[in-house]
């Protein structure tokens, strides 16, 4: 089948196979491999991508669902070589350890920053449960989406990811710490 | 060149490592993509024990994008058997390992045919073309049962049993007869406990790609141990060692589930010779669980003799451990980790160990974190627990009546270690303070006697674990077949900045970060200006390669050991430069200089001379690398104190973890950042044995968790946050002072917990419950219900759940 996605910013056109699911579409064929694959049944999250501004897991589904929709990777978080803020708040909060769970967790927590934008413990904890890591006890992730949330206040979402959208500078800009707002 | 005014070692620096992973910018085996490369699938197994009757590949060969199909049959002549580097014993029994199976399977899972083709979906289609006729044999699943030898796993060696091993002090000579000790006490406990089956559950599944091009074999495997991978594939390969590179690019996470030689690295090797074409093999999550090794497994009888005022004297350990259907790389050295671990911190009089190995008809077993300390942990731990009861004692108290005194260091134990340091009045006391002990006592109190329903319990467990593997000697007085030292090289590059190159192959724990901030600090230099090579045996030739906790305390005093080389050639050099006696060369912060004079040269003006060499000392080489390789004299004891709260739901069985507090002492610590995050990561896998995890065959062998949907790896929703803190008393074992941290919060955790649990339903009658102490579980010993190890497993299995856990 044809499809035509944006991936990141850019237009890819491919004949795929219907059966070819998304995150092999992104590995294989766009040589994506920022996005990984950790589990068959859609339970660890290491594969989250945003579709159209929304986490979704590339391993459930295929790249023919795509069509025709943007798909944002780990790898089109940081513009103009400025990390996204959730990106530095890992990196600050020592939130990773082998990283392999890393992009997928990112991608989730920007999600649940969206409709969380001061979440405290207990709402991170349940926003990421669809995402497993083995290496840090979750216990500076959850530090670090909270951190985020206060970088990126006014608020994240869908809208940071708009490459046409020249609203995002604000948002992705704001990345001082605003304490009790 | 800039001097470094603040000490690096101590510094929460944020990681190197950390650029590349949060952007996607990862190198994982499975990114590489070769020119002409094929894909290998696996089939495996569906059935636990079964001759092999015939394969039919005709069909699947015929399949598009189908290069060949190859069965154990075509690869018989050139496998080999696995190696298996640790005989425990001389008499120990070893059922040859072949990596594709030829004529018989022996757990369900096992490779027995090989698709190669084109693409990894073409690959995965041929598979399931492949018609395998099996003839099944009776399934060994039970360990009890296996002693029995009334089916064998192995027909060929006669009997289910690989090994016994023995350690017993009073033929040690360091301690008494534990038969005495037991015979004269005025109160013996016995118990039975059983450490369940855990999978590593890594979350990078392996890979493995090796391109056969350019008369070399180029193997990248998701792997812990690059080095000892590739003198094992040359060993049973035959290709000679010098035309093997292995590289461990990023690895995700490995927890002593990728220390190993596996069968997909062996036959992704062989069949990039077959075919002259590059290879991959990446396998899915379910493959992984059914095929990559188990952790622990193993049923542990346990005696303790004490006196009536609580001194402990005794103990006596039977252990049954499961070998799964094959001894793979350490398979039977695990339980042996834990035999000089049961007597932990307490002064016992006597010891005595007995494993006895056992093969089933299940996944191999192998390294799993903590690798038998965690389980020998457990043991104890229980034991303290459970003595206390018996005496009415304060379970922490009557640990502090028993445990070895701050002023007793160094120490050797009833199992014949030398304990160097250690302060475990101080640890403990930092985290009764963190952890409210008291009060969290009154308000149980208080649950009880208001009859809540959610009663509350407080757990201890007062932990040591032996860490920096391994002084050679110790390894190969247990017959293991590698030494323990680890390599480190430096080269100082002309325009100062330095490359550190490592035996230590990280696969998370932020080598790239901590050795720079420990070669910042020797050399004056710039962290910045540090980068760390690893995990490719092309520029990394020598190394032991990482886990057992090892990494720092070894690798990194290897790294030191090579600094201080450098600057001895470059304080000579020094002298010669600035026309002075080399006596009188000071260095400080990077920077060379003459007693009592302003004479100066910094460490690059230095490395430039030696590097041009146009005018160095009589006899010098040029240039200012140095290579160190460090084998430690005894391994390292970091310790601590951990207290876990938990609410019980009796009416649901739920447990929930309310206060944790881990307060350790690992030594001196490089960079408290990590070892922070060590601990947190440790502590989850930990409480997950409590609480959460359990591989489970059915009755036919299956295993029924073969998805992260039934193997229940913690979420954030599941876990507590934790209050971490540290005591310190540095190793005397290594120039560093450290000790390791790898381990400790797995290691610590499991009794902790556990013994929180029962601490809260002890006085409903509950005596054990069997980990995990699932919600399920719990309610049913509430109801009186017997759930612990003693009894038999339902249907023969290794779980107590005749449904196989599912409901």
């Amino acid at each position: 089948m044809h499809i035509s996605v944006n991936v990141d910013g850019v237009t890819y056109a491919d004949e795929v196979e219907p059966r070819l699911l998304l995150v092999h579409y992104l590995r294989e064929r766009l040589g994506k491999t920022g996005t990984v694959v950790g589990c068959d049944t859609g339970n660890c999250g290491a594969c989250t991508v945003h579709l159209d501004g929304h986490s979704v897991k590339s391993c459930q589904m295929f790249a023919v669902q795509a069509n025709g929709r943007e798909v944002t990777t780990i790898e089109g978080l940081a513009r103009d070589g400025k990390l996204h803020p959730v990106q530095e708040a890992f990196r600050s909060n020592h939130a990773l350890q082998c990283g392999f769970c890393t992009p997928g967790m990112i991608m989730q927590a920007i999600d649940l920053l969206a409709d969380e934008p001061d979440p405290d413990d207990e709402t991170v904890r349940k926003g990421l449960e669809g995402n497993l890591c083995r290496c840090t006890g979750y216990q500076n992730i959850v530090r670090a989406v909270q951190d985020a949330a206060q970088r990126m206040k006014p608020g994240a979402g869908p809208k940071i990811e708009q490459h046409s959208d020249s609203s995002r500078d604000e948002h992705v800009g704001s990345r001082q710490p605003v304490g009790g707002e | 060149m800039t001097a470094t005014a603040e000490p690096e070692v101590g510094k929460a620096r944020l990681r190197k490592e950390d650029a590349r992973l949060i952007t996607g910018q990862t190198r994982w085996t499975d990114n590489i993509q070769l020119t002409g490369m094929l894909h290998m699938a696996v089939l495996r197994s569906p059935v636990a024990h079964a001759r092999i009757r015939s394969i039919d590949c005709s069909r699947a060969t015929a399949m598009p994008g189908v290069a060949i199909v190859l069965t154990g049959e075509d690869l018989a002549a050139e496998q080999g058997s696995l190696p298996c580097a640790w005989p425990i014993t001389e008499d120990m029994l070893a059922p040859p390992a072949p990596a594709l199976a030829v004529d018989q399977v022996n757990f369900a899972g096992e490779a027995v045919a090989l698709v190669i083709a084109d693409n990894a979906y073409r690959a995965a289609d041929a598979l399931a073309a492949i018609d395998v006729d099996y003839d099944e044999l009776p399934v060994v699943l039970d360990l009890a049962e296996a002693l029995q030898d009334n089916d064998l796993v192995h027909p060929d060696l006669g009997t289910n049993k690989s090994a016994t091993w023995v350690y017993d002090s009073a033929d040690a000579g360091s301690g008494t007869n534990v038969e005495d000790e037991i015979a004269s006490a005025e109160v013996v406990l016995e118990r039975t406990f059983r450490q369940q089956r855990l999978i590593p559950s890594f979350m990078e599944p392996r890979s493995v790609v090796v391109d056969p091009s350019a008369g070399m074999f180029t193997v990248w495997s998701a792997t812990q141990i690059p080095h000892i991978l590739r003198w094992m594939l040359a060993a049973v390969s035959g290709i000679s060692e010098h035309k093997i590179r292995v590289i461990a690019p990023d690895v995700g996470g490995g927890f002593g589930g990728k220390l190993q030689v596996t069968p997909e690295e062996l036959l992704c090797l062989l069949v990039a010779r077959r075919m002259g074409r590059p290879v991959k093999w990446t396998e899915s999550r379910t493959e992984s669980m059914l095929s990559a090794h188990h952790g622990r497994d193993q049923i542990q009888k346990i005696t303790l003799s004490a006196r009536r005022d609580g001194t402990v004297t005794g103990l006596k350990v039977e252990l049954l451990a499961d070998m799964g259907a094959y001894l793979r790389l350490v398979t039977p050295g695990i339980p042996i980790l834990g035999a000089f671990m049961f007597n932990a911190i307490y002064k016992f009089a006597a010891y005595r160990f007995v494993c006895t190995n056992v093969f089933t008809n299940k996944v191999p077993t192998d390294a799993y974190r903590g690798a038998g300390r965690p389980e020998a942990t457990f043991a104890i731990e229980r034991m303290m627990d459970e003595l206390a009861v018996e005496l009415g004692r304060d379970p922490m108290e009557l640990r502090q009546q028993n445990w070895i005194k701050h002023d007793e260091f160094p120490f050797t134990t009833v199992a014949g270690l030398t304990y160097d340091s250690g302060n475990y009045e101080a640890a403990t006391a930092r985290a009764m303070e963190l952890f409210d002990y008291s009060a969290l006592r009154e308000e149980q109190e208080r649950r009880r006697s208001s009859g809540d329903p959610v009663q509350m319990g407080i757990g201890i467990s007062t932990y040591t674990e032996m860490c920096g593997l391994a002084p050679s000697r110790v390894l190969g007085a247990l017959r293991y077949a590698a030494g323990g030292w680890e390599s480190a090289s430096i080269r100082m590059l002309p325009t100062g900045k330095v490359e550190v190159i490592t035996g230590t192959s990280p696969h998370g724990q932020g080598h790239e970060t901590v050795w720079s901030q420990i070669v910042a600090d020797r050399l004056g230099v710039p962290f910045e200006d540090v980068e760390v090579l690893h995990g490719d045996t092309a520029s990394s030739h020598r190394g032991m390669d990482s886990y057992g906790s090892r990494s720092l305390a070894v690798g990194g005093t290897a790294l030191v050991h090579a600094a201080d080389k450098v600057l001895a050639k470059a304080r000579r050099l020094a002298a010669h430069m600035m026309e002075c006696d080399e006596a009188d060369v000071e260095f400080a912060t990077g920077s060379f200089s003459v007693r009592g004079t302003s004479t100066v040269r910094s460490l690059g003006d230095v490395v430039l001379a030696a590097h041009v060499a146009h005018d160095l000392p009589e006899g010098m080489e040029p240039g200012l690398d140095a290579d160190a390789t460090f084998d430690p004299d005894n391994f390292s004891f970091p310790h601590g104190t951990h207290l876990c709260a938990t609410e019980v739901d009796t009416q649901t069985g739920m447990v929930k973890i309310v206060r944790y507090v881990a307060v350790d002492d690992v030594g001196t610590v490089v960079n408290p950042l990590i070892v922070d995050g060590q601990v947190h990561g440790g502590l989850a896998q930990g409480i997950a044995q409590a609480l959460y995890e359990e591989a489970i065959h059915d009755e036919m062998g299956t295993l029924t968790t073969a998805t992260l949907a039934d193997y229940l790896v913690p979420c954030a929703a599941d876990l507590p946050g934790f209050i971490t803190a540290r005591t310190a008393t540095p190793a005397t074992s290594n120039p560093l002072g450290a000790k390791g941290v790898g381990e400790a919060g797995t290691i610590a955790s499991t009794p902790a917990v556990v013994n929180s649990v029962l601490d809260a339903l002890r006085h409903m009658g509950v005596r054990d419950i069997e980990m995990p102490m699932s919600p399920e579980r719990v309610w049913t010993a509430l109801q009186g219900g017997v759930a612990d190890a003693s009894t038999p497993a339902a249907g023969g299995l290794g779980s107590i759940d005749s449904q196989g856990g599912q409901p």
